[in-house]
């Protein structure tokens, strides 16, 4: 087993932690986080695995757009959730 | 106990930053979750809502068991297939058959391409790669309508507005990166018959440069560039272009004519005949549609 094979049991470890904890996380915000670092690591195993054209759509669509698209989906949701808090508050203070 | 770590963390946030500009907000994203229905809660909700509390009060309990099971169950079933998989370059592997021995063997000399993939992609097997784009078009058109139809129209939100103009860590963070992230696009679409990456990847990477514009500096100074207008035009303008040429190369092979486009040399900038404008054509759509997305989805227009 050479330096490369540890390598690759390492970020194979990685992968796997990413996926899980990427899902038990309570905040999305960190989920996210997580979920780009898991698009970054495979990258790296599509380039030991040979693959660089996969490797570079990883990065750019794994680790950027989606991730940029569901951040802006969580601005969203936290943006309707505040404006449903408002209007509740105000109805309160109305009653 | 919660709030009292949130305090720490915007305390120390605001000590780092040293200025008016308040980070909180951006912390703050998940509110915590809401709380399990105590009893006094469940009298005063309506009618369905306590039925429905008290229907689900015991699945809600085995709920995280039994979605780990059925996690674990799953990956048990694909960890058996990938048991069953030959192994990772052997010789005697089925797609090692007279198809790959052609590709690789004869792809570089047939296509020009020294890049097989792209060879294989856009050459051997364009038909399939023609239709893909038309769907990829297709599922964009419809989501453009969807947005486009439900949103109002042109009103920036206000704290967009104030992370554009307030921001000087996004903004020179962006001034420098930005150039780099389409120089590096271009050279993925330009290069995609020589080494790794394409149109669809550097297409990419140029919309996530032009997205971190938008977000550094404002939709403005980019609308004289991609516009409604300019948006519909290159879109549809190379998708044709695309159809056209791949319907000329088909009926060439087809009837066995000679084409105009040469493979010239394999390796050189200017080879590889119809790929090069095909990577072009693709990159292009491929970074409108990603910016057009990220835009319609945050101010309802492009």
């Amino acid at each position: 087993m050479n330096a490369l094979d540890v390598f690759q049991l390492m970020l194979l470890g990685l992968v796997v932690i990413c996926g899980v904890s990427a899902c038990l996380t309570k905040n999305l915000l960190v989920s996210l986080i997580i979920f780009m670092a898991y698009s970054v690591i495979m990258s790296v195993i599509w380039v030991l695995l040979e693959a660089p054209d996969l490797a570079v759509t990883e990065a750019a669509v794994g680790a950027g757009i989606s991730s940029i698209l569901l951040f802006l989906t969580l601005k969203k949701l936290q943006d309707i959730r505040k404006e449903v808090r408002d209007e509740k508050q105000e109805e309160d203070e109305g009653l | 106990m919660k709030s009292k770590k949130k305090t720490k963390v915007s305390e120390r946030l605001r000590a780092w930053d040293q200025s008016s500009f308040d980070l909180t907000d951006a912390l703050e994203l998940n509110p915590p979750l809401p709380k399990a229905p105590t009893p006094e809660d469940r009298e005063s909700l309506p009618v369905i809502d306590r039925i429905e509390a008290r229907q689900f009060a015991g699945f809600r309990k085995i709920y995280p068991w039994l979605a780990g099971l059925l996690g674990l169950v799953m990956s048990a079933f694909l960890l058996l297939g990938v048991l069953k998989l030959p192994p990772y370059g052997a010789a005697d592997n089925p797609p090692h058959n007279e198809v790959m021995d052609r590709y690789v063997g004869e792809g570089m000399h047939e296509t020009g391409a020294v890049n097989t993939v792209a060879g294989v992609i856009l050459d051997y097997r364009a038909f399939d790669t023609l239709g893909e784009s038309h769907v990829l078009y297709t599922a964009a058109a419809a989501v453009l309508i969807l947005l486009l139809s439900s949103s109002r129209k042109g009103e920036e939100p206000p704290e967009l507005r104030r992370i554009m103009e307030d921001d000087p860590i996004l903004r020179n963070t962006a001034k420098v990166v930005v150039p780099f992230v389409l120089l590096f696009g271009v050279y993925i679409i330009l290069n995609g018959h020589l080494g790794p990456g394409g149109g669809f990847a550097g297409g990419a990477i140029l919309g996530g440069g032009l997205i971190l514009y938008a977000i550094a500096f404002g939709y403005e100074s980019l609308e004289r560039l991609i516009n409604d207008r300019s948006y519909r035009v290159t879109i549809a303008a190379c998708l044709c272009f695309y159809s056209a040429a791949k319907c000329y190369s088909f009926y060439c092979g087809a009837n066995g004519l000679e084409t105009i486009f040469s493979t010239g040399t394999p390796g050189a900038i200017l080879s590889a005949g119809l790929i090069l404008p095909l990577n072009v054509a693709v990159g292009l759509v491929v970074a409108l549609t990603m910016y057009g997305f990220y835009s319609v989805f945050q101010r309802g227009r492009i």
